[in-house]
């Protein structure tokens, strides 16, 4: 042997163990991010309303941003699901429109229909779900332009078929689920928290959450690791769709009738996604949660909120909208840049 | 439960953990693996070493399950087995550790640890013993830096390694192979995971360790087989060898192929660039100069820091700190497009993924850097006129230059990668690994341009992994290890030369 070298005798530096027990990776960092920015809105808008003369949170306003935050959070509660596997759902605003319909057709003012009708709705749900999942995950066509191609087709057969209101919601659900409050707070609010609480839950503590997670931050380490990708992806459509029919029987009660534009007027599809943005999550998949969602979804409606009360013209209003969607994200962007740049400093 | 298995040390008798027997693989037509036995016992730490393309990765996948062997035998306790996926290898026993990790930096220690085999308890999640197992597989690698719910992003390479071997612990792994496990390590890292191997062997845990660096072999092997050409050349007792010996088992084979002739001497004296002290995150203290009219070759291992040092001079990830100067004047190359506009063109080792636009073609292809660099280079039709002369110069031969470049040879896709930039009339080439996946033909004919672009005033840098073509091809041999120069070598140096500097054997010092 050459003068053999011996390993380095240098004894390393133990730094100490990391304690973060409360902290899971997933979610604690940019929802907190959102929740600010929710707490700065309200605190301006409160201010600017009142300069004008209004009060930004009287009764009728909080009902009014929960009821968006209602209609909006639905759909991008199930939105959240997608994108965190690495795909999303465009189809969704369409999913919606057709929900009223069938919720509101089927039940035809009957209270006693009230079980078929959501059955009904939560099958051509499924459905749907299952056919964006099969095109998504097993041809593997594009999300963008497998949902996109879904959406097109439902809105050829609404528009075919409907040009305005039709059928009638059971009073039953009107009552309850459209209007029905705890205070200020709407049921159809309290409705979406559980979903969204079922949905931190099962990202947490199921197989499904965890292999949904892998599977959007790098789908090849979660295949080696013997995760099934395309059922995972499979459900999380279904589930997504299952969502957007949700969001259409609430709003099928809260509008008495179903309505065949009402997804793509509320631009649920964007909107859903840039909820899910603001709230911290990757598009490209494997990061965020459910909780950034609310607070995006919470954002979003309150803004909504503030420029209804100034009286802000509608056009300026989705400037604004742009501005802050494009804003927070560079913000995430940025931060993300230079923590990538910390582990690549301490790479070499 | 920790489920690591520890057997005690048998006598004769007993089957070794793995036994290959006559394993052979070829891809397409090219064979790679000419027979390969090779066995390994329970605690063990075998070392297979060989040059870049040798065979070993090859043979590791064939372990791990990720290709079938074309013949052979492989036999775990004696028992034959054949994986036909990753998957069946790791519950059979086997883990990999490959050189790119396969963790999720978004997720905690433990989520890594344990996905795809979550532990369930009433259908979800059992949080709480995938906590309480991973903190103790970590006790048992004697790991105690970080928690089971850090968040694996944050943890530095060495520890983030860490996490793979537990990882694969997690899944009973009683054979571990690692490749290159140290290619991204710092050397205090490196002590980490010397520490660690030797717990996996007191555990009665096989470990095949792959490496390049001969020093990590010595400290930790037990026997140490080289592979050379896909074939075995031997398999020696650790204690009965030396690095010299290794070295010469490893290089030993004859120059058959023919190279061009070299510069005369004399010739090469204008220097054309010159680096002082160039330095990013890659590189320290660069010191080199390139003449007109000579092939500079630069040698080294992989991860040495070779392409890193095309790519600085290119502007792809450039130098931080130091000076560079053309022609004897200091420039900034900031950016590829500086770079090519001053002259200077990088000529890719990953040929499909930064090479070529796969389906545009050949002429598109041909004329993508003229197009992008100088909008109104020569005018339309006079640049595509130009291009086509130097496709046919450089004879690609394709069904038309309107052919989608990926129907392609890599041969061939490789020349219309040289005639887009021969295009520009570049001063300095910056060849990386110019001919691999290519065939013996069309190498030398790539072999005999780079040649001719050298003899008509050229400055040619070029990287290559393969020894006989570099010592082939280069009027003068630049060593590089650990992001810095080794050494530079004449053009009669010898395989044995460059191997020594590349390995850090010759100079015997600490790492």
């Amino acid at each position: 042997m050459t003068a053999a070298p011996s390993a380095p005798q240098r004894t390393p530096a133990v730094p100490r163990r990391e304690v973060r027990t409360l902290r899971t990776a997933v979610g604690a960092d940019p929802a907190r991010g959102v929740f600010v920015a929710l707490a700065l809105t309200l605190a301006i808008g409160w201010v600017v309303v009142a300069l004008d003369g209004g009060q930004l949170l009287n009764q009728s306003s909080v009902v009014s941003l929960l009821h968006v935050a209602t209609g909006l959070g639905l759909v991008a509660a199930g939105q959240t699901l997608v994108i965190l596997g690495g795909s999303l759902d465009l189809s969704v605003g369409y999913v919606v429109s057709l929900s009223t319909l069938i919720a509101a057709e089927t039940m035809n003012g009957s209270d006693s229909r009230i079980g078929p009708a959501i059955l009904l709705v939560m099958a051509v749900s499924v459905a749907v779900g299952l056919v964006n999942g099969f095109l998504v995950a097993t041809v593997g066509i594009n999300a963008f332009i497998a949902t996109l191609g879904v959406g097109l087709l439902l809105k050829g057969y609404l528009e075919n078929g409907y040009d305005g209101p039709a059928g009638s919601t059971a009073p039953t659900l009107v009552q309850t689920l459209g209007y029905q409050r705890v205070g200020p707070v709407p049921v159809a609010f309290l409705l979406f928290l559980a979903v969204a609480a079922a949905i931190w839950f099962a990202l947490r503590r199921t197989r499904y959450g965890h292999h949904l997670v892998a599977v959007g931050g790098d789908a090849q380490v979660a295949r080696l690791s013997g995760v099934r990708n395309d059922r995972v992806l499979i459900l999380s459509h279904v589930l997504c769709a299952l969502c957007a029919g949700l969001a259409g029987v609430y709003l099928a009660s809260r509008l008495g009738s179903g309505a065949p534009r009402v997804g793509v007027e509320s631009f649920y599809d964007l909107e859903s996604i840039a909820a899910v943005v603001l709230g911290g999550a990757a598009l490209a998949g494997g990061r965020g949660g459910v909780v950034g969602t609310v607070g995006g979804v919470l954002l979003l409606a309150s803004v909504d909120s503030v420029f209804n009360q100034l009286d802000v013209d509608a056009f300026f209003k989705q400037v604004v909208r742009g501005v802050i969607i494009i804003a927070a994200v560079a913000l995430y962007a940025r931060r993300r840049h230079r923590r990538h740049r910390e582990r690549n400093g301490a790479r070499s | 439960m920790v489920t690591i298995r520890s057997e005690t040390a048998e006598s004769g008798g007993d089957p070794p953990l793995l036994e290959l027997r006559g394993i052979t693989k070829a891809f397409l037509d090219v064979r790679v693996l000419h027979g390969i036995d090779l066995d390994l016992r329970r605690g063990e730490v075998h070392a297979v070493v060989g040059e870049n393309g040798a065979g070993k990765s090859t043979l590791m996948k064939i372990i791990s399950g990720v290709y079938p062997p074309d013949g052979g035998s492989v036999a775990l306790d004696g028992r034959p087995v054949s994986f036909r996926s990753p998957r069946q290898a790791q519950s059979a026993g086997v883990g990999i550790i490959h050189q790119e990790f396969n963790l999720l930096p978004e997720r905690t220690v433990a989520e890594n640890v344990f996905l795809g085999h979550e532990p369930l308890r009433r259908g979800l999640v059992d949080t709480r013993t995938m906590l309480r197992r991973t903190a103790e597989l970590l006790d048992a690698v004697g790991e105690t830096s970080f928690a089971p719910t850090a968040r694996v992003g944050g943890l530095g390479v060495a520890r983030q390694q860490v996490v793979e071997i537990v990882k694969a612990l997690a899944l009973d792994a009683r054979l571990l192979i690692m490749d290159e496990p140290t290619a991204a390590l710092a050397d205090h890292e490196v002590e980490l995971l010397y520490g660690l191997v030797r717990r996996l062997q007191e555990r009665g845990i096989g470990v095949l360790y792959v490496s390049h660096r001969l020093v990590e072999v010595f400290d930790l092997s037990s026997r140490i087989t080289v592979l050379k050409d896909g074939r075995r050349v031997t398999t020696v007792p650790t204690a009965r060898t030396s690095q010299d010996q290794l070295v010469r088992h490893m290089v030993g084979r004859e120059l058959a192929h023919y190279y061009p002739p070299r510069a005369e001497p004399g010739r090469a004296d204008e220097v054309r660039l010159s680096i002082r002290n160039g330095a990013n995150d890659r590189l320290r203290g660069v010191d080199l100069d390139l003449r007109a009219g000579e092939v500079l070759g630069i040698a080294g291992l992989q991860g040495s820091g070779r392409s890193a040092l095309a790519r600085a001079v290119f502007g792809v990830a450039p130098f931080t700190s130091g000076e560079v100067r053309l022609g004897g004047r200091p420039v900034r190359l900031r950016t590829v497009r500086s770079a090519v506009r001053a002259g200077i063109v990088y000529i890719t080792e990953d040929r499909k993924g930064e090479g070529i636009a796969a389906r545009q073609s050949v002429l598109d292809n041909a004329l993508l850097a003229g197009r992008a660099v100088f909008p109104r280079w020569a005018g339309r039709a006079a640049r595509t006129v130009r291009v086509r002369e130097l496709l046919a110069a450089v004879e690609v031969r394709a069904a038309g230059d309107q052919q989608e470049i990926r129907f392609l040879s890599g041969g061939n896709q490789q020349k219309v990668v040289l005639a887009r930039w021969l295009a520009l009339s570049p001063r300095v080439l910056l060849f990386d690994e110019p001919t691999r996946g290519i065939d013996v033909g069309a190498k030398s004919a790539i072999h005999d341009l780079v040649r001719r672009l050298a003899r008509d005033g050229a400055a040619v840098l070029m990287i290559s992994s393969e020894l006989p073509e570099l010592l082939g091809m280069s009027d003068r041999i630049v060593v590089m290890r650990d992001g810095a120069v080794a050494g530079e070598l004449p053009a009669q140096a010898t395989e044995e030369d460059v191997m020594g500097l590349a390995t850090g054997a010759v100079r015997g010092e600490p790492r």
